[in-house]
């Protein structure tokens, strides 16, 4: 029981964390601009790779570095809706989803032309688990991330119940129309709804690097799973997407646990799993656990 | 270069070409005809080529067979088991809408990116297939066989095409249009709207194999690199964009420029100071995201528009 | 003489380069209720919708206060004095009731928030002890009065309403319309589209017919409900009904 919670329900929470936080993203840019944005997994990266300089540079810690990779993925973010969506937002959504298909590209080879493509981390060496009760033992990175990410969602849940522009965004994703005929400045909203969706990719990304290291997939490969989570949360429900996050998260993390004598799942297979709950949802239950909305 | 030189890279150029040409018009049956978001072609494309490979390469000690089998029997089998395989996706997932059968679909190609790389037995996992025959291969070496390699290709490019020209003008295609415009009048004039659907997806996976097929027996070696989704799956994406979707002239075209920047690039980024010539790569898939979104954003319809 | 709060000139308009409605012409006074009625595919939404900058303006201008309105974008109208109820779809309905009429205020705060609320309570005394619940678990009734008092909170001088009372019950309708009185004597002037000819038309000062995107007749309410051609054509039934 305790081998379970230190190595698998740990770790599973921190990684549900990361995908938490970039799922956020994902549905609120479906809920708003009503599209998949297949490029968000590369903003995360974008802001990975943003710390990670000024870790090189100024050799402060990780987690100091975050408000920088937070500034970097918004610039990208809002260029990118300049550039290559908001030319395309009349048309059917359907090419701005090809577009961000394109964007994804741009950014990862962009980071691959800069900073190359070895992976790299933000600090070397083995860190000591910080021990409780003599038998929980869990890294102090982790404890970052899942405290982090309680704080984060504790904001956003603030923000989006009782701030003007909190409102705003919700009644965009309830009727985009209606809400311009109320008076609401769409254009700002949509502004607001990149800059929040890419500061959590990007403080997702960071998170990664701390965890693991950080490479140039590290986004892309975790969009599938982000996917899932906004899916399992409901479309345009950003609380629903932080709760489907941490649902793929430990799922993903614990089916390798020998709950029967061997594990359900060998590990290879573990990002299998995340793509069978996504496809499962998508024919069966497209409105998620919490009612989200359908294309 | 001499002339020789320049003929011979337009051979393997026109080969690559062609392969891509395939995989195109198989996309444009899915997306241009039918409407079909298929992100995951690399999934079809890998099926095929795992097909051929194991079919056609000779008894291997680390994997299930291979089976020695003419090359022929290989394209076909390729055909089969991708069509297999999409027909089992398809009938779970091909009523999704766009942006979802994007995602459900790249969800599958990465779950058979998974079975590739992890089930040692069938497909000796990371190491891939080596040994896989080119067709007259003990007639024909060498140069020469890259010439009979080539016309072997684009046979199978003009197959892939008169299929796809006769289904689009067929009744069937005609309902196909029908349903990609408009699924719910579709719907409502009597038509079964999802087998239709499952149909445009199976046969247009069928050529994705075969051309998968078409790239093991180039390489004559096949493994999971080669499943890349940004190489086969956006690529393909790309070149059915600026060929014009829904005209398979327009896909072949796109196919063939498309795969003209990506090489031609190649050429010039090779002459870059050797720290940037390690980067090349990645600058040219910068290059082929920006044409991407030029051609979105200015020429939507493609080098061939759809005939009205 | 009574300012002219709306002064639609001329007006063609639709989607892409269809023209939907033209050479529509119509003159609001301060505090009218004038009513577009019309059968169904006459134009009467689209006009309305144009006002508000939804659709393709094909030609003609529309002025407010004097004004020219075309080429103002519909977030910014709200600010001026218009606010708009479109049909059907007229609440956001995972916000609650009160975060609706919270939004309302948004664009064009009222001299004091809680007062604009109060009086919207007063006015939809239905509403108030619903104010935490979703919009989108109300009555079609009850969206209705969110709906326009979602349009109310800003305070505007003129408001749109695109037939208020469809798919409502016999009593709601009357109890709109009621409403709709009281809204005109606190100074709002009303244009509004009607399914429900016959009866808007009691209350209109002016009434405007559409046919096929174009002027079929206008006059008093009074007059056109005693026009036989009007009566024949648009309304059905006798005079009596």
């Amino acid at each position: 029981m305790i081998e379970f919670i230190n190595f698998y329900l740990i770790p599973g929470i921190t990684l549900g964390s990361i995908y938490a936080l970039g799922a956020v993203g994902i549905s609120m840019i479906f809920g708003i601009l009503r599209f998949a944005h297949f490029a968000h997994g590369d903003l995360m990266t974008v802001g990975a790779y943003g710390a990670l300089t000024v870790v090189w540079v100024t050799g402060i810690p990780p987690l100091f570095a975050i408000p920088f990779a937070v500034a970097l993925a918004i610039i990208a973010a809002l260029s990118c809706d300049r550039l290559f969506y908001k030319p395309l937002r009349e048309l059917p959504t359907i090419y701005t989803v090809i577009a961000s298909f394109g964007v994804a590209l741009i950014l990862r080879s962009l980071i691959q032309v800069i900073w190359g493509t070895e992976s790299q981390v933000y600090v070397k060496g083995f860190q000591k688990p910080l021990v409780y009760f003599d038998t929980f033992r869990i890294a102090t990175r982790h404890v970052q991330i899942i405290a982090s990410t309680v704080v984060i969602t504790g904001l956003l849940h603030v923000f989006l119940s009782y701030s003007r522009m909190g409102r705003c965004m919700r009644a965009v994703a309830d009727d985009a129309s209606l809400a311009r005929v109320a008076g609401i400045d769409t254009d700002n909203v949509i502004r607001w709804t990149w800059i929040i969706g890419a500061a959590l990719a990007a403080i997702a990304g960071v998170f990664v690097g701390l965890d693991t290291d950080v490479h140039t997939n590290l986004g892309w490969n975790m969009l599938l799973p982000m996917f899932a989570a906004a899916l399992l949360g409901g479309i345009g429900k950003p609380l629903g997407a932080i709760t489907g996050g941490l649902i793929i998260g430990i799922v993903e993390e614990c089916v390798s646990y020998p709950f029967f004598g061997e594990a359900l799942l060998s590990p290879s297979y573990k990002s299998a799993v995340a793509f069978v709950i996504m496809i499962a949802l998508l024919i069966l239950r497209p409105q998620g656990l919490f009612k989200g909305r359908l294309l | 270069m001499n002339a020789e030189g320049i003929a011979f890279y337009l051979v393997s150029f026109l080969t690559m070409g062609g392969i891509y040409a395939v995989l195109c018009i198989a996309l444009n049956m899915q997306w241009g005809f039918g409407g079909l978001f298929n992100a995951g072609i690399a999934g079809f494309y890998a099926v095929g080529a795992y097909t051929a490979a194991i079919l056609t390469s000779a008894t291997a000690p680390t994997h299930v067979g291979g089976f020695d089998l003419p090359i022929l029997s290989g394209l076909l089998g390729a055909g089969v088991m991708a069509g297999v395989t999409a027909w089992g996706i398809a009938r779970v997932c091909v009523r999704l809408k766009a942006d979802y059968l994007a995602m459900a679909s790249i969800g599958f190609a990465e779950i058979i990116r998974l079975v590739v790389i992890n089930e040692q037995w069938l497909t000796n996992g990371s190491l891939g297939i080596s040994r896989i025959p080119r067709p007259l291969e003990d007639i024909f070496s060498g140069r020469q066989a890259e010439v009979v390699y080539v016309v072997f290709v684009w046979l199978v490019v003009l197959l892939t095409y008169f299929v796809s020209q006769r289904l689009s003008r067929s009744p069937w295609g005609l309902v196909m249009r029908a349903i990609r415009d408009n699924d719910i009048a579709a719907d409502s004039i009597g038509k079964d709207v999802q087998r239709f659907r499952v149909d445009a997806f199976v046969v247009g996976s069928v050529f994705m194999g075969m051309a998968g097929a078409l790239s093991a027996h180039y390489f004559k070696f096949f493994s999971p690199d080669a499943t890349e989704p940004l190489l086969v799956t956006f690529l393909c994406w790309v070149m059915l964009i600026a060929g014009g979707s829904g005209n398979n002239r327009g896909a072949i075209a796109g196919a063939l420029l498309v795969w003209a920047i990506w090489s031609m690039t190649e050429i010039i980024t090779s002459h870059l100071p050797v720290e940037w010539a390690s980067r090349s790569a990645y600058l040219r898939m910068l290059l082929i995201g920006l044409f991407l979104q030029f051609v979105l954003q200015r020429y939507r319809q493609g080098l061939f528009p759809e005939r009205g | 003489m009574t300012p002219v709060v709306l002064d639609v000139q001329h007006l063609s308009a639709g989607y892409g380069t269809q023209a939907i409605i033209e050479q529509i012409n119509l003159q609001l006074t301060e505090k009218e209720i004038a009513v577009i009625v019309g059968p169904n595919g006459a134009g009467k939404s689209t006009l309305l919708k144009q006002i508000f900058g939804l659709n393709q303006h094909l030609g003609g201008d529309i002025r407010f206060n004097g004004t020219s309105i075309v080429d103002i974008k519909t977030s910014a109208l709200v600010p001026l004095g218009i606010s708009a109820v479109p049909q059907s779809s007229n609440v956001f309905p995972t916000l609650t009731v009160s975060e609706n009429l919270e939004i309302g205020t948004y664009a064009s705060p009222p001299a004091d928030k809680k007062i604009a609320r109060e009086r919207m309570l007063a006015l939809f005394p239905d509403l108030a002890g619903k104010l935490g619940q979703a919009a989108g678990e109300l009555s079609g009734g009850q969206r209705q009065m969110v709906a326009i008092g979602r349009a109310l909170m800003s305070e505007p001088t003129l408001l749109l309403l695109d037939e208020p009372t469809a798919g409502l019950s016999p009593v709601y309708l009357e109890k709109i319309f009621d409403l709709i009185l009281q809204i005109r004597d606190t100074g709002v002037t009303i244009l509004m589209v009607e399914q429900n000819a016959r009866q808007a038309l009691r209350i209109a000062d002016t009434g405007y017919v559409l046919a096929n995107g174009r002027h079929a007749h206008t006059g008093t309410g009074a007059e056109l409900l005693a026009n036989d051609d009007v009566r024949r054509a648009f309304l059905g039934g006798s005079a009596g009904q």
